[in-house]
């Protein structure tokens, strides 16, 4: 069974760290079709996190199409992960020449690494306003 | 439906001689949730936790415990941990849980003894010579074989090493998932609850300045980080805390709308921890904003 590893200095929410590894797990071969995942019940009282932390990302891995839950029995892997429809060689061609540009303008690799991680804050920033603008509109 | 609402605390004031300590303090603790009371030392945390378990009549406002008064109506329905977890030092593991058993008639002697054997509690240890983490264990068995549906604890983890605290924070979730008991525990350690609470009460200057579940109460604050001369971008929000550093400023505001665009303040989504250290920080005699919001 995965044994999860929670790092509470990360600044990654528990419940997105706990869909990373199982993510990870499924990727790596570490998790196959048919394992189970540790109950919401033995990771809270194991990691000390609420369990409805734990029960919201075994939504999320659901609503992916990652795991199931069975009936009184728990959560169980249900295939290897579905392939990524992202266009992973187009996005990495762009990265490339993005790298390039940001070495030519005198960036290093932490620099790269920080704006990087900067960009996709702020994405995220947005996404939620845009999610919040849609909620108070209802 | 007041069983959707485990605490309901309205208008609460209170005072110790002529130090005031609760002055109409409102909030709700949903059923179900795992509450933090964050506040600073003095903040009345205690007070409003022991108005809560009924132990404290505070002298103005309400206080309803799953719809009803707070009091002995309710008192069997609430598992209260005072700080320190005060025992009778004298008596042995054994006999405190008997005197648990005596004491409460919903008593669950097979889920007490089940929490104390997790614990490694010797039978015949007398509480006094227990360790600060096996002593908070032991309450925490005490409090929970009443079946509570409402657990208070004042700082659960207060003193304790970092394996009793991870040992205590597990027991205390694994009894949440298994029946769903809600939880409200102060702490003054923000590191403590990031984990644990899906509902944050702040309690600053006698008021519970901010009482929300976590994740809304996230969403509905940013941290602006900008140059000092870009202040001015933070009009007409409402500012919680505002601190200059150098030629930059951070201030945490209250969300209205998508941030502003047109400067070069950066608006993030506070962390918890942010959330909280700028809402207790703000608990003080302000001194004039260096940085003028206009």
């Amino acid at each position: 069974m995965i044994s999860f590893r929670i790092d509470r200095r990360s600044g990654t929410a528990v419940y997105a760290q706990l869909v990373l590894q199982v993510r990870q797990a499924v990727r790596t071969g570490r998790l196959g079709a048919g394992d189970r995942l540790p109950t919401a019940r033995e990771v809270a009282e194991r990691h000390g996190v609420n369990p409805n932390t734990v029960l919201r990302a075994y939504r999320d891995l659901e609503a992916a199409g990652l795991v199931e839950p069975r009936q009184g029995s728990g959560t169980y892997v249900r295939a290897a992960l579905p392939s990524p429809p992202a266009d992973v060689p187009g996005l990495r061609k762009d990265l490339a020449a993005w790298v390039g540009r940001a070495r030519a303008a005198g960036l290093d690799d932490p620099d790269m690494h920080a704006l990087l991680a900067e960009a996709a804050a702020e994405a995220a920033d947005h996404a939620q306003d845009r999610k919040g603008a849609v909620n108070d509109a209802r | 439906m007041p069983d959707d609402i485990a605490l309901a605390v309205e208008g609460v004031g209170h005072h110790f001689g002529a130090a005031t300590v609760l002055k109409d303090c409102t909030l709700g603790v949903p059923a179900g949730a795992v509450a933090a009371l964050v506040g600073r030392n003095g903040a009345g945390k205690s007070t409003l936790l022991r108005a809560a378990a009924g132990v404290l009549r505070p002298y103005r406002g309400t206080v309803r415990v799953f719809g009803r008064p707070a009091g002995p109506d309710v008192l069997r329905r609430i598992g209260f941990v005072a700080q320190h977890a005060p025992l009778f030092r004298t008596l042995t593991v054994a006999e405190t849980l008997r005197l648990g058993a005596r004491l409460n008639p919903r008593w669950d002697a097979a889920h007490a003894r089940r929490l104390a054997d997790a614990a490694a509690l010797p039978d015949r240890a007398r509480v006094g010579a227990l360790s600060t983490g096996q002593r908070t264990r032991l309450a925490l068995a005490l409090a929970l074989g009443k079946r509570p549906d409402l657990l208070i604890l004042d700082e659960p983890l207060a003193g304790l090493d970092p394996v009793a605290r991870a040992e205590v924070t597990g027991a205390l979730m694994g009894e949440v998932a298994e029946r769903g008991v809600t939880v409200l525990l102060s702490a003054h350690v923000v590191a403590d609850v990031e984990s644990v609470c899906d509902h944050v009460v702040v309690l600053a200057g006698g008021r519970a300045v901010l009482s929300a579940p976590v994740e809304a109460a996230l969403d509905a604050h940013r941290l602006a980080v900008g140059p000092a001369r870009d202040a001015a971008a933070l009009a007409g929000h409402d500012v919680v805390e505002l601190r200059r550093d150098g030629a930059e400023f951070t201030a945490l505001v209250r969300a209205a709308g998508p941030p502003p665009g047109g400067t070069a303040v950066a608006w993030h989504r506070p962390t918890l921890e942010e959330l909280l250290l700028a809402h207790l920080r703000a608990d003080r005699p302000q001194p004039a904003p260096e940085v003028s919001a206009a």
